[in-house]
């Protein structure tokens, strides 16, 4: 009785297409984003902030770019770290070559350079489909991953091939605090997200979702499959490639390949499959799931007091998220983002049945 | 129907057309020409070759020989989203609807030619984006007007009956404003009811904006009544061509679908 | 350039080529049977190796532990086929890819945690001396490999042919609808196949742990088989075999001559560069079929 739109009359087009169309929804994430601003980096402790916000907070924005291209464009890629990595070696190479260069600007030029290794990568999907596409996509991955650890200009020569990031401050204000650190994470993550949500609700994103569901289809109806499919690769390289930067400088501190790997990929995939494909949310409820179980399991493990090895707890983990995945994609594909959406269906009718 | 008062010229023509695959040949030298404004039935028995016929017309196959004469000039080897730019639209034989979206958003693609806005615009929802967006959505509203399908706007297609799904297709397909509508077989599985409607909405469509249409139907009566002409195939030969009449009186036809040869 | 050298490589690379072979003769013959692209093959392997080790560690004979690795490997196919295949018959291709990918996490979990992790030597009786033909060392390892290859390929190829289970198989494989309608019972054969797929993973398992001791990296043999799965097609034994033979003779060749100029450690990523190019020339594959889609 609280979440429902009876007296609510849209009477624009505009006001029928905005983005959260009912009244309630508006008031929730408004709320949600002043808490997150505001409550949250006073409230927080540390360890909340740098060992799970941001983590959190990072890794949606990789999963929102591989849900821009999995979800919407219908292109599997298992190469998302791959992009993440050379966003971050980008970033690194821009602020340390160029005097002078803002973070913002690196930020931006590194998700770029992301963009253009995705379009390289994405060329085969004009002739390949599938899994030939998804095995194509580990080419990426693995080649990524040699250059960065093979040529050490990337890594400024350093004898280990891990670099710390340099300090990072914006618009001259040094960000050394965890709670800083998170404002700014939370402030790109939230525009972009905005930024995605716009652009898989107008033609571009119509175009993408057309191709997935039916690439001939989509041609006839004069969608340009070259153009619109390495826009989405190029798009979500660019999400990655900042998601990739801001995980090595604001969450790790470190500048590593290692960091990247091809279970980063699969771990960025099981968040848009457990959250749900081709959802803006579920990108988001992905990474809450993924980032939070580790964590739970943790404390299960403490609870019981080292009766259990921390070798069993990983192997555990691993389980579950197998199993997690499968039941998923068995029993529900949309994923976490539909079973809010039918609760939300649920709570509109309440407290009557129908 | 008055066929000398609306047809136009010649706007699509197709020259010896043959098509195979593998040993498998779908179209045998066939020659046809499309007019302005006409409403063109193609019939023939299942394995004819109609529906290899629409997708040489627009770009999905390319025939090994043959040339197609798009408004008197020869078009080459050409992409479907090509041929879509041409204003060659069309519905399949098999519902080719994007699943995954609503029925506003299937119909919305049709209109993505007469957008625009590049990416970043649409990113930032803002200025031209915006302004598309909602003067197409007017548009798209007037269709769906047309075909009477308001109140499933906001239904994801999966969900809709068969009869609908087709009718969400036409939508699609008429959205982008075609000078030439290929229908596949619109009246497919529909009950008697449901095909009244759909033939309304293609004489409407073929009368209100001046489209051409290309109609492939195996329901001979719809076929008689609402075409201005008939072109018959069989064995991806083609054996009759003219007018309702004349079709029905051609003994090929006839033999070839009652079977007193062969 | 020395002709023996190269020789030595190439023979070197063809025989490692086989072994990669093997792997991918796992993936083609469960998507030829019931078209998904099974990820977890290479879990499977772990699996299957180190099941056998650790029985084999209890004091339990050679052959009586790869009986009961192989029953133990059949009845997972069989499980794998009923939990996690049944319920998502109707789902796309790439749903179900994924599901395997999944799975593969939790068989490697589960291998773990029943097994342990530590590494395991595993050794099949066979004395790996490397003999000599004609001034060209082979090792005699990989010689034996082949040959165990060759026969399972062999009797494969009888399997689908000759036998009337073979027909119903490729029937399934062609079109599962139509299948079904002439009575061929989809459930059973698909159990059969993943049984079957059990037994290859138990004999890659035992070939490839015998060759790197037994221990999570066997895992990544499937990632050097996707590559030769892209050149031969999915659905190809032959392509299986002669995709194997490329990759491994390219690998090492390249590894050889293209190593020292790239500084080393491009073996991970070279397979998929010449198999991505070979794509980009050829979409279908080696032996795959041009697909005609039809609107």
């Amino acid at each position: 009785m609280f979440y429902r739109e009876a007296g609510q009359f849209k009477t624009s087009y505009a006001a029928d297409s905005a983005i959260l169309p009912i009244r309630q929804d508006r008031i929730f994430i408004i709320a949600l984003l002043l808490f997150a601003f505001v409550a949250v980096p006073g409230l927080a402790s540390d360890y909340l902030l740098s060992g799970i916000l941001i983590p959190f907070l990072v890794l949606s924005l990789a999963a929102l770019g591989l849900n821009l291209l999995t979800g919407y464009a219908g292109q599997l890629s298992l190469g998302s770290a791959a992009f993440m990595a050379v966003g971050a070696y980008a970033t690194y190479n821009f602020m340390l070559r160029v005097p002078g260069m803002p973070l913002l600007l690196a930020l931006v030029l590194g998700g770029l350079s992301a963009a253009l290794v995705g379009v390289l990568f994405g060329l085969p999907s004009l002739r390949i489909k599938g899994f030939y596409l998804a095995v194509a996509t580990l080419a990426a991955q693995f080649l990524v991953e040699w250059v960065f650890t093979k040529f050490p200009w990337f890594s400024n020569d350093s004898s280990s091939g891990v670099i710390s990031s340099p300090v990072l401050s914006v618009f001259g204000i040094t960000l050394d605090t965890p709670a800083e650190k998170y404002l700014l994470t939370l402030a790109i993550v939230a525009l972009m997200a905005l930024a995605a949500k716009n652009m898989v609700r107008s033609s571009l994103g119509r175009a993408w979702m057309a191709i997935r569901d039916m690439d001939v289809a989509a041609e006839v109806i004069g969608i340009r499959m070259l153009r619109t499919k390495l826009l989405a690769f190029a798009i979500s390289s660019f999400y990655c490639g900042v998601a990739g930067a801001l995980y090595a400088f604001v969450f790790l501190g470190t500048v590593d390949a290692q960091a990247f790997d091809l279970n980063r990929s699969f771990q960025i995939l099981f968040m848009i499959i457990i959250g749900g494909v081709g959802s803006i949310l579920g990108a988001f409820l992905g990474a809450a799931f993924i980032v939070l179980l580790p964590v739970l399991l943790n404390l299960a493990g403490q609870l019981l007091h080292g009766a259990v090895s921390s070798q069993f707890m990983s192997n555990l983990e691993m389980m579950i998220f197998g199993a997690l995945i499968i039941f998923f994609l068995a029993v529900e594909p949309l994923g976490l983002a539909r079973l809010w959406q039918i609760s939300k269906e649920k709570l509109r009718l309440w407290p009557f049945p129908h | 129907m008055n066929p000398q008062h609306k047809t136009g010229d010649v706007i699509l023509a197709a020259e010896n057309i043959s098509l195979s695959f593998g040993g498998v040949k779908a179209l045998t030298d066939i020659s046809l020409d499309v007019r302005e404004h006409e409403l063109l039935s193609i019939i023939g028995p299942n394995g004819a070759g109609k529906s290899s016929m629409l997708n040489v017309i627009n770009g999905v196959y390319h025939p090994q020989q043959g040339q197609v004469t798009w408004r008197g000039k020869p078009r080459g080897a050409i992409h479907p989203h090509e041929a879509a730019r041409m204003g060659i639209a069309r519905t399949f034989q098999n519902i080719a609807l994007f699943k995954g979206m609503s029925v506003l958003d299937n119909i919305m693609t049709g209109r993505n030619l007469k957008m625009h806005a590049n990416f970043l615009q649409q990113a930032l929802w803002w200025g031209r984006a915006q302004r598309e967006e909602m003067a197409q959505r007017e548009k798209v509203e007037q269709i769906i007007d047309f075909l009477e399908i308001q109140a499933i706007r906001k239904t994801p297609v999966g969900r809709l009956p068969y009869g609908l799904q087709k009718r969400v297709e036409l939508a699609r397909a008429i959205a982008a404003e075609p000078t030439l509508l290929l229908l596949d077989e619109p009246m497919a599985g529909m009950n008697v009811e449901e095909k009244q409607d759909m033939c309304r909405f293609i004489l409407d469509i073929n009368d209100a904006f001046g489209t051409t249409i290309v109609l492939i139907e195996h329901d001979m009566g719809v076929v008689m009544d609402i075409s201005d002409r008939v072109i018959v195939l069989d064995y991806g030969k083609k054996i009759g061509d003219g007018t309702p009449h004349d079709v029905r009186n051609n003994p090929d036809v006839i033999a070839a679908y009652l079977g007193t040869r062969h | 350039m020395d002709w023996l050298f190269f020789t030595e490589v190439l023979v070197g690379g063809l025989l490692a080529g086989v072994m990669y072979s093997l792997v991918a003769l796992g993936f083609v013959l469960i998507y030829k049977a019931s078209g998904v692209f099974n990820f977890a093959q290479g879990a499977m392997v772990l699996f299957a190796a180190l099941t056998f080790v650790s029985i084999q560690a209890m004091g339990v004979p050679f052959w009586l532990t790869f009986f009961i690795t192989l029953v133990i490997m059949v009845a997972l196919g069989l499980a794998i086929e009923r939990v996690v295949l049944r319920p998502m018959v109707n789902q796309p291709p790439i749903s179900l890819f994924m599901a395997t990918i999944g799975l593969a996490f939790f068989l490697e979990g589960l291998a773990q945690m029943l097994w342990g992790a530590d590494v395991h030597g595993l050794n099949l009786g066979f004395n790996d001396e490397p003999f000599d033909v004609g001034g060209v060392f082979i090792s005699s390892f990989d010689v034996f490999a082949a040959a165990i290859c060759a026969v399972l390929v062999g009797s494969l190829a009888l399997f689908f042919n000759k036998t009337r289970l073979g027909r119903a198989l490729r029937a399934v494989a062609d079109d599962h609808q139509a299948a079904m309608s002439v009575g061929i019972p989809l459930k059973q054969i698909w159990a059969i196949v993943w049984g079957v797929a059990g037994f290859v993973a138990l004999v890659c398992g035992l070939l490839w742990g015998s060759r790197l001791g037994v221990q999570f990296a066997l895992t990544l043999v499937v990632l050097k088989a996707l590559p030769v799965l892209i050149l031969g097609g999915f659905t190809s034994v032959p392509g299986a075999i002669i995709g194997g033979l490329i990759i491994g003779a390219g690998e090492k060749l390249a590894e050889v001559y293209l190593g020292p100029i790239l500084s080393g450690g491009i073996e991970n990523w070279f397979p998929y560069v010449l198999a991505l190019l070979f794509l980009l020339v050829r979409p279908e594959g080696l032996f795959g079929e041009k697909h005609i889609e039809r609107v």
